[in-house]
């Protein structure tokens, strides 16, 4: 039994990486028009260093998931803070509000976007895909830095307190420590959230600002070469980087509801 | 820092210098909170407000075209028939890949959580979620290498059978679905697998000592313990796959015609903004009936 289960879970892993890696190694195929047999050749790559509407797309991704991951683990940590040690009326109706940007159809919320941004003046471009990002990106670094909280002791804080510290010295030489890796993991996974991020960047991007994704999927559209697998490839080994320094930081097997 | 904490600092008076008048603690809690349902206000609630309101308009307020308040958007399934077909087609859609996300993901779990220990379980978990958190839309443009024709499945059939010919199956339904199971696998996995995690190894021992074969295991123990897991699950699939548009689009060509991608081209290139938002509040409405239906499963089960 043990033996079929795990050649099962073998089966499963093989039919989740197979495509990846086709499509990888397809970056690495001369053929423009994937022809096989495969001839490795690295001339999508070079090419890529010259295809600037890309790089300049993969450029705008890397700078909006680095905002977004510091704006979101900010604003994030300080709601988790008062979410997770203080009580106050209406605490559950936040935590539900919290669950829109994970739980509605990115389809809705990013149509919705388009449509108010639209209307009050916002606009398009860069400042409305941060804005859409970071809103995303809040509820799971919420959850995160949450989860963290769980772990560790209230009452140290309160130890601190009562040997002459102020709240928010005991705050900062105490909790925030101890949180550190859980906000650290959080960040990663924001940038993650963000990087890979597509369907509100669809509707939020504008020919002149765009993030990788939406170039991608225009590109699938319309018409591509082997680029596209290669700067796929990057982004995937990037984003694949990110998931997995965060999993050296809070463990994602570990999800457990603990609150 | 609650009123027993500040009682203290107040006590202390004035001997530590740092020492100010303390905050009250509702000050602070506003203070931490604002910032987050600001921004979350300004980004995802004023806009689906603002649509709602949209959704009721006569045409896109963009021209000179005045405005009148209607309800013919909601209409619109009455009046164009062929949405029903279409709906009915992202229904049919959602039914398959939940159902086979539900019976690979669950016998996975089942597998991760009975046959592997130790590191061999973190790294398989691991593994199992890992493409989840990797660009959708890279893994969906992956199966068009591998299904296209002269791909790679088609390199593989003719090298085991060269006198079959192409089987390639770029451009249908059946692609559409499994793009579908292979993104929201690994998520069914993960619910599973947590419902399946807190089942105690006793019971299990307890029925096999008893004579219990596995199969009645699986099927009379496991399964309904788990049930949980695999609701959520199976909501946490449906709800993004019946919304999904750039899926159909990439894997489904012209058969790939869902309510997303109807609603998907209001807004890009019909211009009708307000049925494409008449469209996503009835989307949303289908969505939160589910969450309704299910929220008391699914709080019990997983807040991931």
């Amino acid at each position: 039994m043990t033996q079929l289960g795990r050649i099962y879970l073998l089966a499963i892993l093989i039919f989740l990486y197979t495509p990846i890696l086709v499509m990888m190694a397809m970056g690495f195929n001369e053929s423009q028009l994937y022809e096989l047999p495969f001839s490795f050749s690295t001339r999508w790559y070079v090419a890529l260093m010259d295809n600037q509407q890309l790089l300049k797309a993969g450029m705008n991704s890397i700078i909006i998931a680095v905002i977004t991951a510091v704006i979101s683990t900010c604003l994030g940590t300080m709601a988790s803070i008062a979410l997770s040690r203080r009580t106050f009326r209406g605490k559950s109706l936040l935590q539900l509000l919290l669950l829109p940007p994970i739980a509605i159809p990115w389809l809705i919320t990013g149509t919705a976007m388009l449509v108010f941004f639209y209307w009050s003046g916002i606009g398009r471009g860069m400042h409305a895909l941060l804005i859409g990002h970071v809103a995303l990106a809040i509820p799971y670094v919420v959850l995160v830095v949450g989860t963290g909280f769980s772990t560790i002791r209230a009452d140290l804080e309160e130890a601190a307190m009562s040997l002459g510290s102020t709240p928010i010295h005991a705050f900062f030489a105490v909790t925030l420590p101890l949180l550190f890796p859980s906000i650290l993991g959080a960040a990663l996974f924001a940038f993650a959230v963000s990087l890979d991020q597509f369907v509100i960047s669809y509707f939020l991007a504008t020919p002149g600002y765009s993030t990788l994704p939406v170039q991608i999927y225009s590109a699938i559209r319309k018409g591509f070469t082997p680029e596209i697998n290669a700067i796929s490839t990057l982004l995937l080994l990037g984003s694949m980087a990110a998931i997995l320094i965060f999993a050296r930081f809070a463990k994602p097997g570990d999800v457990r509801d603990k609150r | 820092m609650r009123s027993d904490a500040i009682l203290n600092d107040a006590a202390r008076g004035s001997s530590d210098p740092r020492q100010r008048r303390p905050i009250p603690a509702w000050v602070a809690t506003t203070a931490l909170l604002l910032p987050t349902y600001g921004w979350l206000t300004l980004a995802v609630l004023l806009p689906l407000l603002t649509m709602f309101v949209f959704s009721f308009m006569s045409a896109t307020p963009m021209g000179k075209t005045p405005i009148v308040f209607t309800l013919k958007h909601y209409r619109a399934f009455i009046d164009q028939p062929y949405l029903i077909n279409i709906a009915w087609t992202s229904l049919v859609i959602g039914f398959w890949t939940t159902l086979l996300c539900a019976v690979f993901g669950f016998l996975a779990a089942v597998a991760l959580a009975r046959a592997t220990v130790g590191r061999m379980r973190e790294t398989l978990l691991v593994l199992l979620l890992l493409p989840f958190w990797t660009n959708g839309l890279v893994r969906v443009f992956s199966w068009t290498m591998v299904l296209r024709e002269n791909g790679f499945l088609d390199g593989v059939v003719d090298m085991v059978l060269p006198d079959i010919g192409s089987i390639s199956f770029l451009y249908t339904r059946y692609a559409v679905v499994l793009g579908l199971v292979h993104g929201y696998l690994p998520y069914m996995i993960l619910t599973c697998y947590i419902a399946l995690s807190t089942i105690d190894d006793a019971i299990i021992e307890a029925a096999a000592s008893l004579g219990a074969r596995w199969w009645t295991i699986l099927l009379r123990i496991l399964l309904p313990l788990a049930a949980p897991g695999l609701i959520s699950g199976a909501v946490l699939t449906f709800v993004p796959v019946i919304g999904s548009f750039m899926e159909p689009r990439i894997l489904g060509g012209k058969v790939g015609v869902t309510m997303g991608t109807v609603i998907e081209d209001q807004f890009t290139q019909a211009f009708n903004w307000p049925l494409g938002a008449a469209l996503s509040f009835t989307l949303l409405a289908v969505v939160l009936a589910i969450f309704a239906t299910f929220s008391g499963v699914l709080r019990r089960g997983t807040t991931a």
